[in-house]
Protein backbone atom coordinates (compact mmCIF):
# COMPACT_ATOMS: atom_id res chain seq x y z
CA UNK A 1 0.00 0.00 0.00
CA UNK A 2 3.21 2.11 0.26
CA UNK A 3 3.60 2.80 -3.38
CA UNK A 4 2.17 5.45 -5.53
CA UNK A 5 -0.96 3.90 -6.90
CA UNK A 6 -4.43 5.68 -8.74
CA UNK A 7 -5.45 6.93 -5.56
CA UNK A 8 -1.99 8.99 -4.92
CA UNK A 9 -2.19 10.10 -8.23
CA UNK A 10 -5.60 11.34 -8.18
CA UNK A 11 -4.82 12.64 -4.69
CA UNK A 12 -1.97 14.97 -5.84
CA UNK A 13 -3.86 16.21 -8.65
CA UNK A 14 -6.82 17.52 -7.21
CA UNK A 15 -4.81 18.45 -3.50
CA UNK A 16 -2.72 20.05 -5.74
CA UNK A 17 -5.83 22.33 -7.24
CA UNK A 18 -7.01 22.71 -4.08
CA UNK A 19 -3.40 24.10 -2.32
CA UNK A 20 -3.47 27.02 -5.72
CA UNK A 21 -7.56 27.53 -5.28
CA UNK A 22 -6.98 28.13 -1.20
CA UNK A 23 -4.17 30.45 -2.14
CA UNK A 24 -6.26 33.78 -2.55
CA UNK A 25 -8.04 32.47 0.97
CA UNK A 26 -6.13 34.36 3.44
CA UNK A 27 -7.25 35.16 6.88
CA UNK A 28 -5.41 39.18 7.65
CA UNK A 29 -4.15 38.66 11.08
CA UNK A 30 -4.77 42.78 11.70
CA UNK A 31 -2.25 43.84 14.54
CA UNK A 32 0.54 43.05 12.32
CA UNK A 33 0.77 44.55 8.58
CA UNK A 34 1.49 42.35 5.77
CA UNK A 35 0.86 39.11 7.63
CA UNK A 36 -1.96 36.38 6.67
CA UNK A 37 -2.61 33.35 8.34
CA UNK A 38 -3.10 31.08 5.10
CA UNK A 39 -5.76 28.38 5.30
CA UNK A 40 -3.74 26.20 2.58
CA UNK A 41 -1.10 25.21 5.23
CA UNK A 42 -3.83 23.10 7.22
CA UNK A 43 -4.50 21.51 3.76
CA UNK A 44 -1.18 21.02 3.11
CA UNK A 45 -0.77 19.08 6.53
CA UNK A 46 -3.98 17.41 5.84
CA UNK A 47 -3.59 16.02 2.82
CA UNK A 48 -0.25 14.63 3.73
CA UNK A 49 -1.21 13.35 6.71
CA UNK A 50 -3.45 10.81 4.99
CA UNK A 51 -1.32 10.48 1.58
CA UNK A 52 1.69 10.34 2.85
CA UNK A 53 5.09 11.99 1.67
CA UNK A 54 5.02 11.70 -1.73
CA UNK A 55 1.26 13.65 -2.16
CA UNK A 56 2.18 15.83 0.71
CA UNK A 57 6.08 16.64 -1.76
CA UNK A 58 4.08 17.13 -4.85
CA UNK A 59 1.21 19.11 -3.45
CA UNK A 60 3.77 21.78 -1.93
CA UNK A 61 6.31 21.71 -4.37
CA UNK A 62 3.68 21.89 -7.72
CA UNK A 63 0.69 23.63 -5.46
CA UNK A 64 2.78 26.56 -4.28
CA UNK A 65 4.72 26.86 -7.58
CA UNK A 66 1.46 27.08 -9.55
CA UNK A 67 -0.29 29.15 -7.15
CA UNK A 68 2.69 31.72 -7.32
CA UNK A 69 2.60 31.67 -11.51
CA UNK A 70 -1.09 31.86 -11.21
CA UNK A 71 -1.88 34.73 -9.36
CA UNK A 72 1.15 36.21 -8.78
CA UNK A 73 2.94 35.76 -11.53
CA UNK A 74 6.58 35.31 -10.18
CA UNK A 75 7.11 31.89 -8.86
CA UNK A 76 9.14 32.33 -5.59
CA UNK A 77 11.68 29.74 -5.37
CA UNK A 78 12.95 30.16 -2.09
CA UNK A 79 9.59 29.89 -0.53
CA UNK A 80 8.41 26.99 -2.90
CA UNK A 81 10.86 24.33 -1.06
CA UNK A 82 9.93 24.68 2.15
CA UNK A 83 6.27 23.92 1.57
CA UNK A 84 7.71 20.93 -0.21
CA UNK A 85 9.86 20.15 2.77
CA UNK A 86 6.83 20.25 4.88
CA UNK A 87 4.21 18.32 3.62
CA UNK A 88 7.06 15.42 3.00
CA UNK A 89 8.02 15.67 6.53
CA UNK A 90 4.55 15.78 7.93
CA UNK A 91 3.75 12.95 5.01
CA UNK A 92 6.90 10.78 6.67
CA UNK A 93 4.05 9.89 9.74
CA UNK A 94 0.66 9.21 7.79
CA UNK A 95 0.48 5.53 8.87
CA UNK A 96 1.14 6.58 12.49
CA UNK A 97 -2.10 9.73 12.11
CA UNK A 98 -4.48 6.43 10.86
CA UNK A 99 -6.72 9.40 10.22
CA UNK A 100 -8.90 7.47 7.27
CA UNK A 101 -8.62 4.45 9.61
CA UNK A 102 -11.08 6.51 12.09
CA UNK A 103 -8.11 6.24 14.38
CA UNK A 104 -7.24 10.14 15.01
CA UNK A 105 -7.65 10.81 18.93
CA UNK A 106 -6.26 13.29 21.30
CA UNK A 107 -3.07 11.69 21.46
CA UNK A 108 -2.29 11.78 17.75
CA UNK A 109 -3.67 14.93 17.65
CA UNK A 110 -0.96 15.70 20.00
CA UNK A 111 1.28 14.06 17.89
CA UNK A 112 0.45 15.23 14.54
CA UNK A 113 0.78 19.16 16.34
CA UNK A 114 4.47 18.36 17.36
CA UNK A 115 5.51 17.00 14.23
CA UNK A 116 3.54 20.25 12.11
CA UNK A 117 6.14 22.58 14.75
CA UNK A 118 8.93 20.74 14.13
CA UNK A 119 7.98 20.57 10.08
CA UNK A 120 6.81 23.95 10.55
CA UNK A 121 10.81 25.26 12.31
CA UNK A 122 12.81 22.92 9.61
CA UNK A 123 10.90 24.58 6.66
CA UNK A 124 10.78 28.65 7.48
CA UNK A 125 13.07 28.80 10.41
CA UNK A 126 15.77 27.07 8.57
CA UNK A 127 15.02 26.45 5.17
CA UNK A 128 13.29 29.46 3.37
CA UNK A 129 15.57 31.87 5.03
CA UNK A 130 18.90 30.17 3.73
CA UNK A 131 17.47 30.01 0.47
CA UNK A 132 16.59 33.44 0.39
CA UNK A 133 20.00 34.53 1.12
CA UNK A 134 21.59 31.87 -1.07
CA UNK A 135 19.25 32.79 -3.83
CA UNK A 136 18.60 36.30 -3.74
CA UNK A 137 21.14 37.69 -1.44
CA UNK A 138 18.53 39.23 1.01
CA UNK A 139 19.68 41.13 4.17
CA UNK A 140 19.10 38.12 6.69
CA UNK A 141 17.80 40.01 9.54
CA UNK A 142 14.93 40.70 6.84
CA UNK A 143 14.42 37.30 5.85
CA UNK A 144 14.89 35.97 9.37
CA UNK A 145 12.06 38.46 10.14
CA UNK A 146 9.97 36.81 7.13
CA UNK A 147 10.60 33.56 8.56
CA UNK A 148 10.13 33.67 11.76
CA UNK A 149 6.54 35.18 11.51
CA UNK A 150 5.45 32.29 8.71
CA UNK A 151 6.60 29.90 10.72
CA UNK A 152 4.34 31.36 14.02
CA UNK A 153 1.02 32.19 11.18
CA UNK A 154 1.60 28.73 10.00
CA UNK A 155 1.58 26.49 13.69
CA UNK A 156 -1.45 28.61 14.76
CA UNK A 157 -3.17 27.72 11.25
CA UNK A 158 -2.14 24.42 10.93
CA UNK A 159 -2.84 23.68 14.93
CA UNK A 160 -6.64 24.91 14.46
CA UNK A 161 -7.86 24.27 11.40
CA UNK A 162 -5.27 21.31 10.64
CA UNK A 163 -6.68 19.92 13.34
CA UNK A 164 -10.02 20.22 13.26
CA UNK A 165 -10.32 18.85 9.43
CA UNK A 166 -8.24 15.83 10.65
CA UNK A 167 -10.61 15.06 13.54
CA UNK A 168 -14.02 15.57 11.24
CA UNK A 169 -12.49 13.49 8.53
CA UNK A 170 -11.34 10.71 10.77
CA UNK A 171 -14.98 10.81 12.08
CA UNK A 172 -16.57 10.78 8.76
CA UNK A 173 -14.50 8.48 7.10
CA UNK A 174 -14.75 5.74 9.95
CA UNK A 175 -18.82 5.38 9.07
CA UNK A 176 -18.21 4.93 5.28
CA UNK A 177 -14.83 2.76 5.16
CA UNK A 178 -15.04 0.35 8.41
CA UNK A 179 -14.36 -2.27 6.30
CA UNK A 180 -10.73 -3.21 5.46
CA UNK A 181 -9.99 -4.47 1.75
CA UNK A 182 -8.11 -7.86 1.54
CA UNK A 183 -5.17 -8.03 0.14
CA UNK B 1 -11.52 37.49 -8.70
CA UNK B 2 -11.74 35.51 -12.43
CA UNK B 3 -10.32 38.42 -13.73
CA UNK B 4 -6.95 38.37 -12.00
CA UNK B 5 -5.76 34.57 -12.57
CA UNK B 6 -3.21 33.77 -15.47
CA UNK B 7 -5.35 31.37 -18.32
CA UNK B 8 -4.00 29.57 -21.44
CA UNK B 9 -5.75 31.52 -24.00
CA UNK B 10 -5.59 29.64 -27.48
CA UNK B 11 -3.54 31.48 -30.40
CA UNK B 12 -1.38 30.42 -33.26
CA UNK B 13 2.06 32.32 -32.56
CA UNK B 14 5.33 29.92 -33.23
CA UNK B 15 5.72 30.50 -29.51
CA UNK B 16 2.04 28.50 -28.70
CA UNK B 17 3.20 26.05 -31.35
CA UNK B 18 6.54 25.08 -29.25
CA UNK B 19 5.95 22.05 -27.35
CA UNK B 20 5.08 22.56 -23.61
CA UNK B 21 8.46 20.99 -22.46
CA UNK B 22 10.13 23.30 -24.62
CA UNK B 23 8.50 26.21 -23.15
CA UNK B 24 8.86 24.45 -19.40
CA UNK B 25 12.66 24.43 -19.41
CA UNK B 26 12.59 27.47 -21.07
CA UNK B 27 10.74 28.92 -17.98
CA UNK B 28 12.91 27.00 -15.51
CA UNK B 29 16.52 27.55 -16.99
CA UNK B 30 15.84 31.05 -17.62
CA UNK B 31 14.38 31.76 -14.13
CA UNK B 32 17.69 29.93 -12.31
CA UNK B 33 19.79 31.69 -14.36
CA UNK B 34 17.73 34.97 -13.09
CA UNK B 35 18.03 33.74 -9.48
CA UNK B 36 21.56 33.20 -9.48
CA UNK B 37 22.76 36.09 -11.52
CA UNK B 38 23.31 39.36 -9.62
CA UNK B 39 25.02 40.77 -12.92
CA UNK B 40 23.38 43.78 -14.13
CA UNK B 41 24.15 43.68 -17.66
CA UNK B 42 23.27 39.84 -18.01
CA UNK B 43 19.80 41.22 -16.19
CA UNK B 44 19.32 44.13 -18.69
CA UNK B 45 19.62 41.95 -21.97
CA UNK B 46 17.44 39.32 -20.25
CA UNK B 47 14.82 41.85 -19.65
CA UNK B 48 15.50 43.48 -23.26
CA UNK B 49 14.66 39.74 -24.44
CA UNK B 50 11.86 38.62 -22.01
CA UNK B 51 9.71 41.98 -23.65
CA UNK B 52 10.60 40.28 -27.05
CA UNK B 53 9.01 37.20 -26.15
CA UNK B 54 6.32 38.89 -24.45
CA UNK B 55 5.66 40.40 -27.45
CA UNK B 56 5.74 37.82 -29.78
CA UNK B 57 3.22 35.44 -28.29
CA UNK B 58 0.92 38.24 -28.78
CA UNK B 59 0.11 38.55 -25.31
CA UNK B 60 -2.51 41.28 -24.31
CA UNK B 61 -2.75 43.43 -21.36
CA UNK B 62 -5.73 42.51 -20.33
CA UNK B 63 -4.72 38.93 -20.12
CA UNK B 64 -1.87 40.18 -17.35
CA UNK B 65 -2.43 43.61 -16.27
CA UNK B 66 -4.34 42.44 -12.94
CA UNK B 67 -1.76 39.98 -12.01
CA UNK B 68 0.98 42.47 -12.85
CA UNK B 69 -0.20 45.22 -10.51
CA UNK B 70 -0.13 42.72 -7.98
CA UNK B 71 3.31 42.05 -8.58
CA UNK B 72 4.28 45.70 -8.83
CA UNK B 73 2.34 46.38 -5.28
CA UNK B 74 4.05 43.29 -3.98
CA UNK B 75 7.34 44.74 -4.96
CA UNK B 76 7.55 47.74 -3.85
CA UNK B 77 6.80 46.46 -0.57
CA UNK B 78 9.45 44.16 -0.18
CA UNK B 79 12.15 46.05 -1.44
CA UNK B 80 10.73 48.99 1.09
CA UNK B 81 11.20 46.03 3.91
CA UNK B 82 14.71 45.26 2.41
CA UNK B 83 16.31 49.36 2.95
CA UNK B 84 14.08 49.32 5.95
CA UNK B 85 15.82 46.31 7.92
CA UNK B 86 19.15 46.89 6.15
CA UNK B 87 19.68 50.54 4.78
CA UNK B 88 23.30 49.13 4.22
CA UNK B 89 23.47 45.95 2.49
CA UNK B 90 24.30 47.38 -0.76
CA UNK B 91 27.70 48.57 0.98
CA UNK B 92 28.01 45.92 2.29
CA UNK B 93 27.97 44.09 -1.07
CA UNK B 94 29.97 46.56 -3.09
CA UNK B 95 32.44 46.86 -0.42
CA UNK B 96 32.03 50.88 -0.90
CA UNK B 97 29.94 54.26 0.44
CA UNK B 98 28.20 56.83 -1.25
CA UNK B 99 25.74 58.53 0.28
CA UNK B 100 23.41 60.66 -1.68
CA UNK B 101 21.59 62.37 1.09
CA UNK B 102 20.39 61.64 5.06
CA UNK B 103 17.28 60.33 5.58
CA UNK B 104 16.57 60.32 9.53
CA UNK B 105 18.56 57.93 12.20
CA UNK B 106 20.65 55.40 11.14
CA UNK B 107 19.12 55.86 7.31
CA UNK B 108 21.43 56.68 4.57
CA UNK B 109 19.98 56.88 1.12
CA UNK B 110 23.47 55.63 -0.69
CA UNK B 111 24.23 54.78 -4.09
CA UNK B 112 25.47 51.33 -3.81
CA UNK B 113 21.87 50.71 -1.63
CA UNK B 114 19.75 51.88 -5.10
CA UNK B 115 22.16 49.73 -7.12
CA UNK B 116 21.35 46.67 -5.32
CA UNK B 117 17.51 47.48 -5.34
CA UNK B 118 17.63 47.88 -8.70
CA UNK B 119 19.05 44.60 -9.28
CA UNK B 120 16.31 43.08 -7.18
CA UNK B 121 13.13 44.95 -9.29
CA UNK B 122 15.29 43.77 -12.51
CA UNK B 123 15.59 40.79 -11.39
CA UNK B 124 11.94 40.38 -10.61
CA UNK B 125 11.22 42.03 -13.72
CA UNK B 126 13.07 39.55 -16.08
CA UNK B 127 11.51 36.10 -14.21
CA UNK B 128 7.55 37.61 -14.76
CA UNK B 129 7.87 38.18 -18.33
CA UNK B 130 8.39 34.21 -18.55
CA UNK B 131 6.32 33.29 -16.14
CA UNK B 132 3.31 34.88 -18.18
CA UNK B 133 4.06 33.36 -21.36
CA UNK B 134 4.24 29.89 -19.96
CA UNK B 135 1.23 30.34 -18.67
CA UNK B 136 -0.73 32.34 -20.89
CA UNK B 137 0.58 30.05 -24.26
CA UNK B 138 0.86 26.42 -22.90
CA UNK B 139 -2.13 24.29 -23.28
CA UNK B 140 -2.22 22.30 -20.24
CA UNK B 141 -3.05 18.67 -20.95
CA UNK B 142 -0.42 19.46 -24.11
CA UNK B 143 2.52 19.76 -21.49
CA UNK B 144 1.46 16.39 -19.41
CA UNK B 145 1.30 14.43 -22.50
CA UNK B 146 4.70 15.69 -23.98
CA UNK B 147 6.28 15.52 -20.13
CA UNK B 148 5.63 11.86 -20.35
CA UNK B 149 7.07 11.73 -23.88
CA UNK B 150 10.68 13.10 -22.42
CA UNK B 151 10.39 9.98 -20.27
CA UNK B 152 8.50 11.70 -16.93
CA UNK B 153 6.39 8.79 -15.26
CA UNK B 154 3.02 9.06 -16.23
CA UNK B 155 1.38 8.70 -12.72
CA UNK B 156 3.15 12.13 -12.26
CA UNK B 157 1.97 13.81 -15.32
CA UNK B 158 -1.62 12.61 -15.19
CA UNK B 159 -1.16 14.31 -11.49
CA UNK B 160 -0.05 17.24 -13.36
CA UNK B 161 -2.72 17.13 -15.63
CA UNK B 162 -5.36 16.66 -13.43
CA UNK B 163 -3.94 19.73 -11.15
CA UNK B 164 -4.20 22.02 -13.95
CA UNK B 165 -7.47 20.17 -14.96
CA UNK B 166 -9.30 20.94 -11.87
CA UNK B 167 -7.68 24.30 -10.55
CA UNK B 168 -11.24 25.81 -12.09
CA UNK B 169 -13.56 23.87 -11.03
CA UNK B 170 -12.25 23.46 -7.46
CA UNK B 171 -12.47 27.77 -7.39
CA UNK B 172 -16.25 27.13 -8.76
CA UNK B 173 -17.11 25.08 -5.85
CA UNK B 174 -15.33 27.89 -3.65
CA UNK B 175 -16.97 30.32 -4.70
CA UNK B 176 -20.56 28.47 -4.17
CA UNK B 177 -19.91 27.21 -1.07
CA UNK B 178 -19.09 30.76 -0.03
CA UNK B 179 -21.92 32.13 -1.12
CA UNK B 180 -23.67 29.67 0.31
CA UNK B 181 -22.35 30.03 3.39
CA UNK B 182 -22.63 33.59 3.18
CA UNK B 183 -26.19 33.70 2.80
CA UNK B 184 -26.06 31.83 5.71
CA UNK B 185 -24.88 35.18 7.50
CA UNK B 186 -21.27 34.45 8.19
CA UNK B 187 -19.06 37.23 8.12
CA UNK B 188 -16.14 37.40 5.95
CA UNK B 189 -15.29 40.77 6.02
CA UNK B 190 -12.49 43.00 8.17
CA UNK B 191 -15.10 43.67 11.15
CA UNK B 192 -15.25 40.18 12.75
CA UNK B 193 -12.54 39.36 14.89
CA UNK B 194 -9.75 36.66 14.09
CA UNK B 195 -11.12 33.99 16.24
CA UNK B 196 -14.55 34.77 13.99
CA UNK B 197 -12.54 34.96 10.94
CA UNK B 198 -10.87 31.18 11.51
CA UNK B 199 -14.19 30.42 12.38
CA UNK B 200 -16.05 31.26 8.95
CA UNK B 201 -13.41 30.65 6.70
CA UNK B 202 -13.57 27.41 7.93
CA UNK B 203 -17.30 27.26 7.78
CA UNK B 204 -16.12 27.06 3.71
CA UNK B 205 -13.03 25.22 3.78
CA UNK B 206 -14.72 22.00 5.54
CA UNK B 207 -17.09 21.45 2.98
CA UNK B 208 -14.73 21.96 0.22
CA UNK B 209 -12.01 19.29 1.36
CA UNK B 210 -14.76 17.11 2.08
CA UNK B 211 -16.30 17.63 -1.13
CA UNK B 212 -12.66 17.34 -2.70
CA UNK B 213 -12.06 14.34 -1.15
CA UNK B 214 -15.29 12.49 -2.55
CA UNK B 215 -14.41 14.17 -5.84
CA UNK B 216 -10.46 12.20 -5.13
CA UNK B 217 -12.78 8.57 -4.65
CA UNK B 218 -15.06 9.47 -7.93
CA UNK B 219 -11.96 10.08 -10.16
CA UNK B 220 -9.63 8.01 -8.29
CA UNK B 221 -12.11 4.40 -8.84
CA UNK B 222 -13.35 6.02 -12.40
CA UNK B 223 -9.72 5.20 -13.23
CA UNK B 224 -9.20 2.26 -11.62
CA UNK B 225 -12.07 0.97 -13.83
CA UNK B 226 -11.11 1.77 -16.78
CA UNK B 227 -7.49 0.29 -16.20
CA UNK B 228 -5.34 2.86 -15.32
CA UNK B 229 -1.76 2.03 -14.26
CA UNK B 230 -2.40 -1.04 -15.63
CA UNK B 231 0.48 -1.37 -18.31
CA UNK B 232 3.84 0.67 -18.49
CA UNK B 233 3.03 2.67 -21.08
CA UNK B 234 0.06 5.18 -22.63
CA UNK B 235 -1.18 6.97 -25.37
CA UNK B 236 -1.96 10.68 -25.32
CA UNK B 237 -4.62 12.15 -27.21
CA UNK B 238 -2.75 15.99 -27.18
CA UNK B 239 0.88 14.81 -27.64
CA UNK B 240 2.80 16.60 -29.95
CA UNK B 241 6.30 16.24 -31.66
CA UNK B 242 8.92 18.20 -30.74
CA UNK B 243 9.91 20.09 -34.48
CA UNK B 244 12.79 22.21 -35.31
CA UNK B 245 11.90 25.00 -33.53
CA UNK B 246 11.95 23.02 -30.22
CA UNK B 247 15.80 22.07 -30.68
CA UNK B 248 15.92 25.56 -31.90
CA UNK B 249 14.89 27.03 -29.13
CA UNK B 250 16.44 24.45 -26.42
CA UNK B 251 19.74 24.95 -27.99
CA UNK B 252 19.44 28.92 -27.47
CA UNK B 253 18.47 28.47 -23.97
CA UNK B 254 20.51 26.18 -22.83
CA UNK B 255 23.06 28.37 -24.67
CA UNK B 256 22.54 31.32 -23.11
CA UNK B 257 21.94 30.44 -19.66
CA UNK B 258 25.47 28.64 -19.57
CA UNK B 259 27.16 32.25 -21.55
CA UNK B 260 25.10 34.62 -18.93
CA UNK B 261 26.08 32.15 -15.91
CA UNK B 262 30.09 32.45 -17.20
CA UNK B 263 29.87 35.93 -17.31
CA UNK B 264 27.78 36.70 -14.10
CA UNK B 265 30.63 34.01 -12.43
CA UNK B 266 33.95 34.49 -14.29
CA UNK B 267 35.23 37.28 -11.71
CA UNK B 268 34.69 34.46 -8.85
CA UNK B 269 31.51 37.22 -6.98
CA UNK B 270 27.99 37.03 -8.75
CA UNK B 271 27.11 40.77 -8.19
CA UNK B 272 28.75 43.15 -11.05
CA UNK B 273 31.01 45.90 -9.32
CA UNK B 274 30.40 49.34 -10.75
CA UNK B 275 31.93 50.96 -8.05
CA UNK B 276 35.55 50.05 -8.27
Amino acid sequence: MKKFGIKEVVAAGIGTALFVALTQVQIPVGFIPNTALQPRAALLAFLAAIFGPVVGGIVGLLGHALGDALFYGSVWWSWVFPDALFGILVGLFATKFAIKEGGFDAKKVVLFNVVQIVANALAWILLAPVLDILIYAEPSNKVFTQGVTAFIANIIIVAILGSLIGIAYSQIGAKSSSLSKED
Amino acid sequence: MAGRVLTYEEKNTWIHRLSGVTKLVFFLLWSITSMLSYDTRVLIVMFVLSLVILRASQTKWKQVGGVFQFILIFLIINILAIFLFSPDQGTTIYGTRTVLCHIAGPYDLTLEQLFYEANIILKYLTVVPAVFMFIVTTNPSELAASLNKIGVSYDICYSIAIALRYIPDVQDDYHKIRNAQEARGIEMSKKASLTERIKSTSAILFPLIFSSMDRIDVVSNAMQLRGFGKTKKRTWYSAKKPERNDYLVLGFIILFSAIALIITFHDGNRFYNPFQ
